[in-house]
C-alpha cells in the first residue's frame, strides 16, 4: 500500500505544482476555472491514451518513441510558457491595475489563459500516464487490490493537498507582487522543462553532443528524493545535469528575459495600445 | 495539435535508425530482472533491450544512469546508455521496487 501511495503521490505532486502555479498566475482572470479544468481533463484523457498505446509509442522510431513524445510535449510547454511571459510583460501591468480597480474579475487575459491551459494539459498528461499504467497494473494483477487502491487514493489526496497548499501560499502574496512572482516561477519552470526535453533527446540518441555531466550534487540533494523532485519540477533542479542540459536551461532563461525586456521597451514610448 | 504533430515529425527525422551496436537483453518476469547483474564495457555506449514478460506494465528506472522508461506488459523497449565510468549502477522497476532490483556494472 505504501508503495502505491508513494508513486501516486509523487506523480500527482509533480503535475499539481504546475497546476497550482498556473492557477495563481491567472488569479482574477475570468473563465480561468473552466480553462484549467479543461486542461486537467484533457490531460487525464491524454494520459489514458498514452498509457493505452504505451507499447506502440515505445516501439516507434527505433525504440525512441517515448522519449521523442516526451521531448515534443515538453518543447510545446516551453514555447507556451515563453509566449505567456512575454504577453504578461506587455499587458501584465494593465491586468494588475484592472484587478485593483474593478475588484475581482478581468476579461482581458484570455489568450495567456488558453496557453497556460496547454501547459496544464502537458503536465497532467506526462505524470498522469505513469499513474494510469501503474493502476492498470494493479487491476490486471488482481492481487491485493484493495490495499493498493487505498494507497493510490491516499496518494492522490495527499498530492492534491500539497498542491493546494502551494497555490494558497502563492495567492496569499500581495496583489502587487503576484504577477512578478508567478512570472518568475513560470520562467524557471520553462527553463527546467527545456533541460528535461534535452535529456529525453539525449536518451533517444537524437543529440549526442555535450553529454558529460557538469556536476554531481546527489550527495547533497538527490533528485529522486521528494524535495529533490519538487525542486526538479519547480526550478528544474538536476543533481547530475549534462552540459547540454545546463546550456538549454541558461539559454531558455536568457531568451525569455531578453524577449520580456524587448516587449517592455517597445511598450514604453507608445501611449495607446 | 497540428504544431504537436509537426514537431513530433520534425524530431523523428533526427531519430536514429536501427542501432548497429550490440544489444544486451534483460527480461522482467514475475517482477524480477534476469539477469539482475549486467556487465557492460566502461566508457562505451551500449544498448539494452528490456523485455517485460509480465502481463503488467513496468517502469524501468535508474537514478544512477538516469533512465526512466515505461514498458507495457508483454513488450520490449530499447534503452540507450551513454558511455559510463567504471563502477556499479543500480536500476529497478519503479512499479515493483521491492522485487525488481538489479545492478549494471561498467568495467
Amino acid at each position: 500500500m505504501l508503495g502505491a501511495l508513494v508513486i501516486v503521490f509523487r506523480e500527482v505532486v509533480e503535475a499539481g505544482l504546475v497546476v497550482g502555479i498556473v492557477l495563481a498566475a491567472t488569479r482574477g482572470i475570468a473563465g480561468r476555472s473552466w480553462r484549467v479544468s479543461l486542461g486537467i481533463l484533457c490531460g487525464v484523457l491524454g494520459a489514458s491514451i498514452v498509457a493505452a498505446f504505451a507499447g506502440a509509442i515505445s516501439n516507434a522510431f527505433a525504440g525512441s518513441g517515448q522519449e521523442l513524445l516526451n521531448a515534443t510535449v515538453l518543447i510545446i510547454a516551453v514555447v507556451s510558457l515563453t509566449w505567456h511571459n512575454v504577453w504578461m510583460a506587455e499587458h501584465g501591468r494593465e491586468l494588475a491595475a484592472d484587478m485593483r480597480r474593478v475588484g475581482t474579475e478581468v476579461s482581458e487575459g484570455q489568450k495567456p489563459l488558453a496557453v497556460l491551459a496547454i501547459v496544464v494539459f502537458v503536465a497532467v498528461m506526462r505524470e498522469g500516464s505513469e499513474v494510469v499504467l501503474f493502476l492498470y497494473g494493479i487491476v490486471v494483477a488482481g492481487t491485493d487490490m484493495g490495499s493498493l487502491l487505498t494507497g493510490g487514493v491516499l496518494g492522490l489526496a495527499a498530492g492534491a493537498a500539497l498542491s493546494a497548499l502551494s497555490y494558497y501560499g502563492l495567492v496569499a502574496l500581495p496583489l502587487r507582487y503576484i504577477f512578478s512572482v508567478t512570472g518568475l516561477l513560470l520562467t524557471l519552470l520553462a527553463a527546467g522543462m527545456a533541460a528535461q526535453a534535452v535529456h529525453f533527446l539525449q536518451l533517444a540518441g537524437v543529440i549526442n553532443v555535450f553529454q558529460s555531466r557538469l556536476w554531481d550534487t546527489s550527495w547533497l540533494l538527490s533528485d529522486s528524493s521528494i524535495l529533490g523532485r519538487m525542486l526538479h519540477v519547480l526550478i528544474g533542479y538536476e543533481d547530475r545535469p549534462t552540459e547540454l542540459q545546463v546550456i538549454a536551461y541558461a539559454a531558455t532563461l536568457a531568451i525569455i528575459l531578453v524577449l520580456i525586456r524587448m516587449a517592455r521597451s517597445e511598450r514604453q514610448p507608445r501611449t495607446a495600445s | 495539435m497540428r504544431t504537436l504533430i509537426g514537431l513530433f515529425a520534425l524530431l523523428m527525422i533526427f531519430a536514429p535508425v536501427a542501432n548497429a551496436a550490440e544489444e544486451i537483453a534483460v527480461t522482467i518476469k514475475d517482477h524480477k530482472f534476469s539477469p539482475d547483474e549486467i556487465h557492460v564495457p566502461a566508457n562505451q555506449a551500449v544498448t539494452l533491450r528490456v523485455t517485460n514478460a509480465d502481463a503488467t506494465p513496468e517502469e524501468f528506472e535508474s537514478h544512477d544512469f538516469d533512465v526512466e522508461k515505461v514498458i507495457a506488459g508483454g513488450q520490449s523497449a530499447i534503452i540507450r546508455l551513454q558511455p559510463l565510468d567504471a563502477g556499479p549502477y543500480r536500476f529497478y522497476g519503479e512499479y515493483h521496487e521491492d522485487t525488481a532490483q538489479g545492478v549494471l556494472v561498467a568495467e
